[in-house]
This record gives C-alpha cells, sequence and structure tokens, in this order.
C-alpha cells in the first residue's frame, strides 16, 4: 500500500514541486518567502476543510482548531517559555485533535446547516472566552517568539519554511493514503447516498468522525505554524467566525479535485489579500468577496479545474 | 537624484569608531528620499476620530518639513536633507493583520522607517516584529506602559508618554479641581490600554486620596462594540459620583450619546482620558462640565495657546482640511518631528547623511520641541518620551458658537510618571517619590 | 428589586433589537432555504442611508419627530434596491446550489457590501442622535432610561404582531406557508414561487435596514457594524429554530436577558453565555425550541 502511494502520480508530483519550491525559497525576497509560508501553513486547514467536503460537509467553525492550535503555541511560551517546534507543534496537535476527538462525538450526527451552524457556535464559544478573559490575553492576544530548532535558533526564516514543506508533503501523502483507503472511499459515497453506505454495513458516523479529527488536528497544526510564521496571535484574527469563513472560502476557490488544491488556492489567496491591500487599503474586501462571488459563478470547481484543463490541453493527464 | 557622495566605504569605517558591528551590516540607505510608511486606522471605528485627523497631522508636517516651510526650529527643508516619502497604511483588521502588514511594509515595499500606530495592541505585537527586521518604528498613540516595561526594545521608539502619566495627571486634577468624590467606578475598554488605564488610575486615587473608594464592578466592554444601554444601566444604579473612562475612537462618541440622553452626566461626574475627539464632533451633544484630557499638550487644550509652532500647525491644518487639528494630529506630528530632530542631530554629529544606527543613537534620551510643549526620551534606556499631561473641563464658547476647555491644568512629566530605571507599579506603591505636585 | 428591573428592561431592549434583526433572517431561511450572512451588510447600510437621511434632514431643518419617517423610508430604500439586486443578481442563479455554497457567496455578498459602504459613506463616522434627543427620558426603577430604547419594544411588537397577521390571516401568508411547506406542490398548483421569493427577500432586506435604521440614533454608525450582529442574530434565529418567527421571538428574549444578566453580574462570561446556549439548544434540539414541524418526504 505505502510502496503504491509513493508511485502514485499526484504524489510524485507533490515532491518534486515541494522539492523545487524549497530550492527557490533560498534566493526568494522575504516577503514572498512569508506569503508562501502563510499559504502553505494555512493550505493545512484548508486541506482539513477539503476532506470534510469530500463528504458533504461544510464547517463553519474551524477557527475553533486554528485558534486552539495558535493559542497552545502562544500558552506554552507564556507558561513554561519553550519555544522549540517540535514541542509547539506536538502541543497544537494534540489540543485541536483531542478537541476534535470529543466534539465530533457530537458533530457526527449532523449534516448541512446543522454541521455549519454547530461548528460555528463552538468556535463562537471558544471567542468568547478568549476575548473576556484577561488571563488569556482578551483582544490583544499574544506575541508568538521565533521558533527554535532543538535549541537552535535561525537567523532567517528558511529553516521554518523548510519544517513547513516538510509537513505539508506529509499531511498530503497522508490524506491522499487515506482517502485511497476503503474508508476514504467510503466517505465520499457518503456524500452520495448515507442510506446506501449503512446498507453496506458500514458505521456512516464512525468515518465522519475520523474525517472530523483528522481536520482538526491539520487546523490545529495550521493554526500552530501560521502563529510561528507571523509571530503573533488574536482572537479576531484566529478565532472569530470572519476566519472560518476564510478557510471556507479558500477551500471553495481551491476546487474539490484534489489533495493539492488547497495549497495553490491558499497561496493565491495570500497573494491576492497582499495586493489588494496595498492597492486598495479602502476595498480590499470587496476585490476578495467579488472574487469569491466570481469564483462560485464561473469556477464551481475552484482554481483546480483550470489548472486541469490546461493540463489535459497539454494532453496530460494528472 | 544625485548620487550620495558620502557613501563609500572608507567612511563608513571612520563612522563606524563608535557605531556597533551590526551597524556595518545594515544596508545603506538607497537614494537621497526616505521611505516611511504611516500607519493609522484608514477604515472601522476609529478611523474618522483618530486615523484620519492623525494621518493628516502626519501629511501636513511631512509636506511642510519638506518644503521648508515650518517655523523654527524646524525651518530647515528636509529629514536631515533627505527628503521624506510617506505612504499610509491602514492599521484595523486586528494585531496578527498588522503584524503581516508590517512584515510587507518593510520586506516587500522597502520602507526604511515605520510610524504611527494608534491602538495599544499593534505597539505591542509590531514592536517584536521591528526587532526581528530590524527597523527603525516609531509609535505615535498607544498608551500601555508594558511597551517598555516588560521589554527593552532597540528599534522602537514611542513619542507619546505612557498610560501612567494620564491616569496619574487624572488623579491629581481630580484632587485638585474636584470636590466631594468619595466613591469611583469605571468603564474601559478590555484590551491593554483600558485595563492598565483603569488599573493606575485606581492606584494613583488611592495614593492621591485615600479617602476615595473604588466600585467593586468596573466594566470592561470589548472594544468597539457599540452599544453600552446595560453598562450604563449598571453604573447607573451604585452610588459611585464619579466615573472614569479611557474610551477613544467611536466608542467614547456612542457611550457620551447614549448616556446623556440617560441623565447620566447630571448624577455623575465623567472623566475622560481620551475622548477629545468626541468634543469636536458631537459639538452641542457632549455634555458641558467633563473633566477631558488629550493625553498631553494636544487639540483642544491648546487651541488657543500661544506660541509660533502651535498656531502654525493650528492654521496650516484648517486651512488644509477644513477643520480644527484634534488629539492624534499633535500625536502624529509629534512622532514627525522626533524623527526630523533626530534625522537632523545626526547629520550634525556625523556630517554624513543619516543611517538608521545613526538616527537611532541620535534619538536615545533626545529632547526636542514639539508643537505645544517639550517633550524628551527619558525612559525605556532613553525609547519612551515623556511630556507633561493637561486636562481640563469642557464648556461651551457661545462667541465663537464652538466646544472649548476651562480652567486647563498640566502636570509635568516628573509628577505624573516614575523616574528613568523605576517600574509604574513599584514607583505608584512606594508613593510616587519625586512628585511634588 | 431596582437591579432585577434594570436587568428585565437592559434585556428586552436587546432583545427587541435582536428580534428585528433576526426575525428578517429567519423569513428568508424559512421560505428561500438560505441563511443570509449579506443580511449583516443590509443592517450596515439601513444603519447608514437612516443616519445619513436623519443628519441631512436636521441641516435642512426639519422637525426632530421627521427622523422617524426617514427611518422607516430608508430601511424601504434599502430592502427595495438591494433586496431586488441581490436576489435577481445573485441568488436566483445558486439556488440549486448545495445551501452551504449558498452561505459562502452570501459571505462573499457581506463583504462587498461592507466595502461599498465605505466607498459611499467615506469613513467618517455618521451620528443621528435627533430623535433620541428628542424623546428624551424617562425613571424607570430608579434610573433614567432614555424613551427611544424602549420604544424598540414598542417596534418589536409591531412586528411580531405584523408577521403573525399576515402568515395567519391573509392570502399571502397562506401563498407563503404552502411555499414553505412544499416548493413543488407550489409551483404544480400555480404558483408563483419566484415572485414570492423576491417579495420574501425583500421584506427580509427592508427588516435587517429597519433593525440597522432603529438603533442608528444611539451609535456611532462607523464601518464594521455589521460584523458582531450577523453571528448574534445567528445565534438567536438558530435557538428559536431556523425559519420559525415564534422561534426568532423565543430566541431574542433568551439571549437578550442572558446577556443582561451576564454583563450585570458576570461580565466576563457576555459572549460565552450567548453561543453556549446557542450550542447547547443545537445538541438538544438541532431543529430549534419552535421549529416548523418537520415535513417527511419519502
Amino acid at each position: 500500500m505505502m510502496r503504491s502511494i509513493l508511485l502514485d502520480n499526484t504524489v510524485r508530483c507533490v515532491i518534486v514541486a515541494f522539492m523545487a519550491l524549497a530550492c527557490i525559497g533560498l534566493v526568494l525576497p522575504n516577503w514572498i518567502l512569508n506569503n508562501t509560508m502563510f499559504g502553505l501553513a494555512r493550505g493545512l486547514a484548508v486541506l482539513g476543510l477539503l476532506l470534510l467536503w469530500r463528504t458533504g460537509l461544510i464547517s463553519l467553525g474551524h477557527s475553533l482548531y486554528f485558534g486552539l492550535g495558535a493559542y497552545a503555541v502562544a500558552l506554552l511560551e507564556k507558561h513554561t517559555g519553550s519555544t522549540d517546534i517540535i514541542l509547539r507543534l506536538v502541543i497544537a496537535l494534540t489540543v485541536a485533535g483531542v478537541i476534535g476527538f470529543f466534539l465530533g462525538f457530537v458533530l457526527r450526527h449532523y449534516r448541512g446547516i446543522f454541521f455549519a451552524m454547530l461548528s460555528l457556535a463552538f468556535s463562537m464559544v471558544l471567542y468568547g472566552v478568549l476575548v473576556k478573559t484577561e488571563a488569556l490575553g482578551s483582544t490583544d492576544g499574544f506575541s508568538v517568539s521565533q521558533t527554535t530548532f532543538l535549541g537552535w535558533q535561525p537567523a532567517s526564516k528558511y529553516p521554518l519554511f523548510l519544517s513547513i514543506i516538510a509537513i505539508c508533503i506529509v499531511a498530503i501523502i497522508g490524506v491522499q493514503f487515506y482517502l485511497r483507503s476503503a474508508i476514504g472511499y467510503l466517505t465520499t459515497s457518503v456524500r452520495d447516498n448515507e442510506i446506501r453506505v449503512e446498507y453496506l454495513g458500514y458505521s456512516v458516523a464512525r468515518a465522519v468522525h475520523i474525517k472530523y479529527i483528522i481536520s482538526a488536528a491539520l487546523a490545529g497544526v495550521s493554526g500552530a505554524l501560521i502563529a510561528m510564521s507571523l509571530g503573533q496571535v488574536d482572537p479576531d484574527s484566529m478565532v472569530n467566525w470572519t476566519v472560518s469563513g476564510e478557510l471556507v472560502f479558500i477551500t471553495i476557490m481551491s476546487g474539490p479535485g484534489s489533495v493539492v488544491a488547497p495549497f495553490i488556492g491558499s497561496i493565491t489567496f495570500e497573494f491576492l489579500r497582499t495586493f489588494a491591500f496595498e492597492w486598495a487599503p479602502h476595498a480590499w474586501q470587496l476585490i476578495v468577496g467579488g472574487t469569491l462571488l466570481g469564483i462560485i459563478f464561473a469556477l464551481p470547481e475552484g482554481l483546480w479545474s483550470l489548472i486541469q484543463r490546461l493540463w489535459t490541453k497539454k494532453g496530460k493527464v494528472l | 537624484m544625485n548620487k550620495l557622495v558620502f557613501k563609500n566605504s572608507l567612511k563608513m569605517l571612520t563612522v563606524g569608531a563608535f557605531v556597533s558591528l551590526s551597524a556595518l551590516a545594515s544596508p545603506p540607505l538607497a537614494a537621497d528620499s526616505f521611505k516611511v510608511a504611516v500607519v493609522s486606522f484608514l477604515t472601522g471605528p476609529a478611523a474618522g476620530p483618530f486615523g484620519v485627523p492623525g494621518r493628516n497631522g502626519a501629511e501636513l508636517v511631512i509636506d511642510a518639513i519638506n518644503a521648508g516651510s515650518m517655523p523654527a526650529p524646524y525651518e530647515s527643508a528636509g529629514f536631515g536633507g533627505l527628503q521624506l516619502e510617506a505612504i499610509f497604511a491602514d492599521e484595523s483588521g486586528g494585531n496578527a493583520k498588522q503584524v503581516a502588514e508590517y512584515r510587507n511594509l518593510v520586506e516587500k515595499q522597502e520602507v526604511d522607517a515605520v510610524l504611527g500606530y494608534i491602538s495599544s495592541g499593534s505597539c505591542m505585537s509590531v514592536a517584536p516584529v521591528a526587532e526581528e527586521l530590524q527597523t527603525l518604528t516609531i509609535m505615535s498613540v498607544c498608551g500601555t506602559p508594558r511597551l517598555f516595561e516588560d521589554s527593552d526594545w532597540n528599534y522602537t521608539f514611542r513619542t507619546q508618554a505612557h498610560a501612567v502619566g494620564d491616569s496619574v495627571a487624572a488623579a491629581l486634577y481630580i484632587r485638585d479641581q474636584l470636590d466631594d468624590v468619595k466613591k469611583y467606578n469605571g468603564i474601559n475598554q478590555n484590551y491593554a490600554w483600558g485595563q492598565d488605564s483603569w488599573k493606575f488610575f485606581d492606584i494613583a486615587m488611592q495614593q492621591l486620596i485615600p479617602e476615595t473608594q473604588a466600585a467593586d464592578n468596573p466594566q470592561f466592554p470589548k472594544l468597539f462594540s457599540g452599544q453600552y444601554g446595560t453598562e450604563i444601566s449598571t453604573i447607573l444604579l451604585d452610588d459611585s459620583d464619579l466615573v472614569h473612562s479611557s474610551f477613544w475612537d467611536g466608542d467614547i462618541e456612542a457611550l457620551v450619546l447614549q448616556a446623556s440622553v440617560r441623565g447620566f452626566f447630571d448624577k455623575k461626574k465623567f472623566i475622560s482620558v481620551a475622548g477629545a475627539s468626541a468634543v469636536d464632533n458631537l459639538g452641542k451633544r457632549f455634555p458641558a462640565g467633563t473633566v477631558i484630557g488629550t493625553r498631553g499638550e494636544f487639540g483642544i487644550l491648546v487651541r488657543e495657546q500661544e506660541g509660533e509652532l502651535n498656531e502654525w500647525f493650528i492654521n496650516a491644518y484648517r486651512e488644509r482640511y477644513g477643520v480644527y487639528p484634534l488629539e492624534s494630529s499633535y500625536q502624529y506630528a509629534q512622532s514627525v518631528l522626533a524623527l526630523k530632530a533626530s534625522m537632523d542631530k545626526s547629520v550634525a554629529d556625523n556630517g554624513t547623511t543619516p543611517e538608521k544606527d545613526q538616527i537611532i543613537s541620535a534619538m536615545t534620551g533626545l529632547n526636542f520641541t514639539s508643537l505645544a510643549g517639550d517633550v524628551s526620551f527619558a525612559l525605556g534606556e532613553g525609547h519612551q518620551a515623556v511630556h507633561p499631561v493637561g486636562y481640563g473641563i469642557t464648556a461651551w464658547n457661545d462667541e465663537k458658537d464652538e466646544p472649548t476647555v476651562v480652567d486647563v491644568k498640566v502636570y509635568p512629566a516628573h509628577c505624573i510618571l516614575p523616574p528613568p530605571g523605576q517600574l509604574s507599579e513599584d514607583w505608584l506603591a512606594a508613593g510616587m517619590p519625586g512628585s511634588d505636585c | 428589586m431596582q437591579t432585577a428591573i434594570t436587568v428585565f428592561l437592559d434585556g428586552m431592549t436587546y432583545a427587541s433589537y435582536l428580534f428585528i434583526v433576526s426575525v428578517g433572517l429567519t423569513i428568508v431561511f424559512g421560505v428561500m432555504k438560505i441563511l443570509n450572512v449579506a443580511h449583516g451588510g443590509f443592517y450596515a447600510w439601513g444603519a447608514y442611508s437612516a443616519a445619513y437621511a436623519i443628519g441631512l434632514a436636521a441641516e435642512l431643518g426639519f422637525p426632530d419627530w421627521f427622523a422617524f419617517i426617514l427611518i422607516g423610508l430608508s430601511s424601504m430604500f434599502v430592502g427595495i434596491v438591494l433586496g431586488v439586486l441581490v436576489e435577481r443578481l445573485i441568488l436566483r442563479k445558486l439556488y440549486e446550489h448545495e445551501e452551504v455554497i449558498v452561505i459562502l457567496a452570501t459571505f462573499g455578498l457581506f463583504l462587498v457590501l461592507e466595502d461599498f459602504i465605505l466607498l459611499v459613506f467615506g469613513v467618517n463616522p455618521y451620528f443621528a442622535y435627533q430623535p433620541m434627543v428628542f424623546l428624551g427620558s424617562v425613571e424607570m426603577g430608579g434610573i433614567f432610561r432614555d424613551v427611544y430604547s424602549l420604544t424598540l419594544l414598542g417596534l418589536a411588537a409591531f412586528v411580531a404582531f405584523a408577521c403573525w397577521y399576515v402568515l395567519n390571516c391573509t392570502k399571502w401568508g397562506k401563498i407563503l406557508s404552502t411555499v414553505i411547506y412544499d416548493r413543488e406542490i407550489s409551483l404544480a398548483i400555480g404558483i408563483d414561487v419566484k415572485a414570492v421569493f423576491v417579495w420574501t427577500f425583500v421584506v427580509g432586506t427592508m427588516l435587517g435596514a429597519l433593525g440597522g435604521a432603529y438603533i442608528a440614533p444611539t451609535i456611532s454608525v462607523a464601518p464594521g457594524i455589521g460584523i458582531d450582529i450577523i453571528v448574534l442574530s445567528f445565534a438567536v434565529v438558530v435557538i428559536g429554530g431556523m425559519g420559525s418567527i415564534p422561534g426568532a421571538l423565543i430566541g431574542a428574549l433568551m439571549v437578550g436577558n442572558l446577556r443582561a444578566i451576564a454583563v450585570h453580574k458576570f461580565p466576563e462570561f457576555e459572549l460565552f453565555v450567548i453561543f453556549a446556549v446557542m450550542a447547547a439548544v443545537l445538541m438538544v434540539r438541532p431543529e430549534g425550541l419552535f421549529a416548523p414541524a418537520k415535513i417527511r418526504r419519502i
């Protein structure tokens, strides 16, 4: 199974592309490197949402896990002083995964708008707590110091960039592996006909639950990586409902076509926002919102379908 | 564009006698202009009362200095001989977004320095990044004392005295001008600035007027929440006779509108630390008899004050933007003046076109003249400015048909702020040694 | 006792405000099955146009009571113009899409509406305090309350009654109920569902705008006012049951009073309590406390 995964076309392309990106990273100007880092990191959360979307579920509350991951990093540093990358990632992954595990018991029975609303409610509970608690930084949040690697503090962002790339590769392979497994195929059929899947003798609720935990953990790691590359956490940019909206926005923009799509979509979004903000400080939301509407109307399968079309024109099949 | 003749390595070495190693590593400034990003709220509820007037104050003074049309002592054209090129950026969207934008300003737009920031949240989150990117950053308005008391920064300066000064001056003004204050309450925003303002006001009141008592339910609504009906009820229900608020932006205006209809200001004395923008924006709707501060010698408090710089500023501002300069216009202008003074000093000290590390060493501990008073970088290892803070009482000037402030009292810096090397909390707990007002 | 009265009145005023904003959201969801994030944008547009009109009228020397007419007119104006535009140009093309995609589209629309405000009205805050000052204050429970906020209770009661009347006692109401019950059957028996959708959306938009327009005199109308209200009204609508008008009333009463109690007694739980209740209701009764009977289709 593992061998067949490594032979998988997508996975091979991903590894080559990311290696290339890692090399280019050495010569990229800092601002491009930064935005690429944010894009890749956020892409992990989007990958998690994509998994759920394949089952027909859209969470309007993934900022819960995104925020938990980010705040785990900040609070770890505040209380123990640790800035080590492994500790940071492990704690973010654990916190998000465990909370996802417990909330999953409730959410796995929900579909459609109820799933979206209950997720939203959970994330807003966390928002309400953070905003009003001085010990948790209230609306200010916390600064996050630069990441150390087993005690070594690099002078540039490049080692963090490399780590993000490595994590993305692992995540993509893992998710691809999962989607190719029986339980992975199953969840796609849940979207089409849930009752039929039950008749086949599988527990739909369990399948959804597993997906939910994976996506929660991915969002947690994503939040932690954003906190590390940005150096700041705060409730309005990490936990508020607009953040969940943004994540779903990138998911739709990327399209459900491939496990690579979230990263392409997310990097595109990061640059779109940077330029929109620079060119039109008064109207950048208008550009972002307009793009969203445009994609929903003109490219319902997302950016990925565009790439696919270009590839097939060249006679290649991905 | 003429080439910078002084910029050769030989000169660098002679200057390098007292410049640190990192100075040698820092790249020389590219052209004969100096690029500065001015960050303030251009959107959101803080844009009208704070962001835009601040931006305008900076723009006015920058243009005047570039053209050499400021009065003395800033009559020379340019900043240390350089023309200053300003780009204006938006401060709204939360701290994390500000950090991302700061990185873009420095790394993408390649500015030489960043100036501005109104919210304490922005300042606290940007300062560590300024350090990481080694970029000169001058904070203009934000007030939390934590900025320089929790850490030392090499690249960050603040031209505005911190919240302890505002809170102590408020308590002093109450002691000197108001009678019969027995119990006080507060309504402050739930973030660094609001929390610190209330905390230090409370300590200062206990030190200066020990017979007063704080209410046990001070209110901390969320920043920008806009509706305060319930909070107003809560305060109206208790027996406090004075209410302290460090509200600023659109929140102070909303609070004043909602409270004044409910007779709040007839029942309670009100002290507003930073709400002077509302005095101008609300006109007659702003209750007369309110104690109002502008966090320094700024805005409405110095509108009648004589002095060539101040009068020039008020007239030029009114001519260009059609309104009076507000508190934040003065605060932003003060940051620009600090930059001008240090860049000029750097030229005088070194004889070369100023470079980042020279500007920083010139600015550290600098004393300079602001629009309506003097300022010195006395705290935070020479990075945190101190200056006098004034309060007055609002009134209506029938003759000019505009709001005004009477009974203005200005407290000198040594009365309201700790001496160098001492933390605010320790200084207040020790009974404010050295404060003789 | 004083405290109890005050908490109750604070809660009721806030609940009335929430109800007026949320009822439009719930009507649109009930009929069209669209959870409209852009409702927050309509709210902001209502507030801005009312504040602008009231300010202008005051400058032109109109009497202060005229502001109440302007509040009504500007919410109608926003409702008709934005409602028709949005329904025709955007929503109509999305009826076949998944409901969550439609939520996202309205989120995009919300962002666009937010910034359009900046382009049209600029960044300076607007004040429209005339009606609030005009009505003055009254002493209740030992403290003064502004009459204007108390009139919110009346307005909310009026809106609730009007909704009830239209739904239960008019031909329109019967048509609506049919469309809510089964869209296909309605089409089959000759109901112009498209027209029903347009009208419903215009009314929903108008109510959102009315919420903003009516609250405008008490606040500083500034950019970004629509962001917090939209999740609050989500909470209201979900607690009562999406699509149910009595549900929106119960939801608003619960959220408004819980918030008032929290602010008075446990300020740090102000936001937490609202969303905790929302989550709890969804967990126990996902259809909401007052959900319309669900139709079982085979």
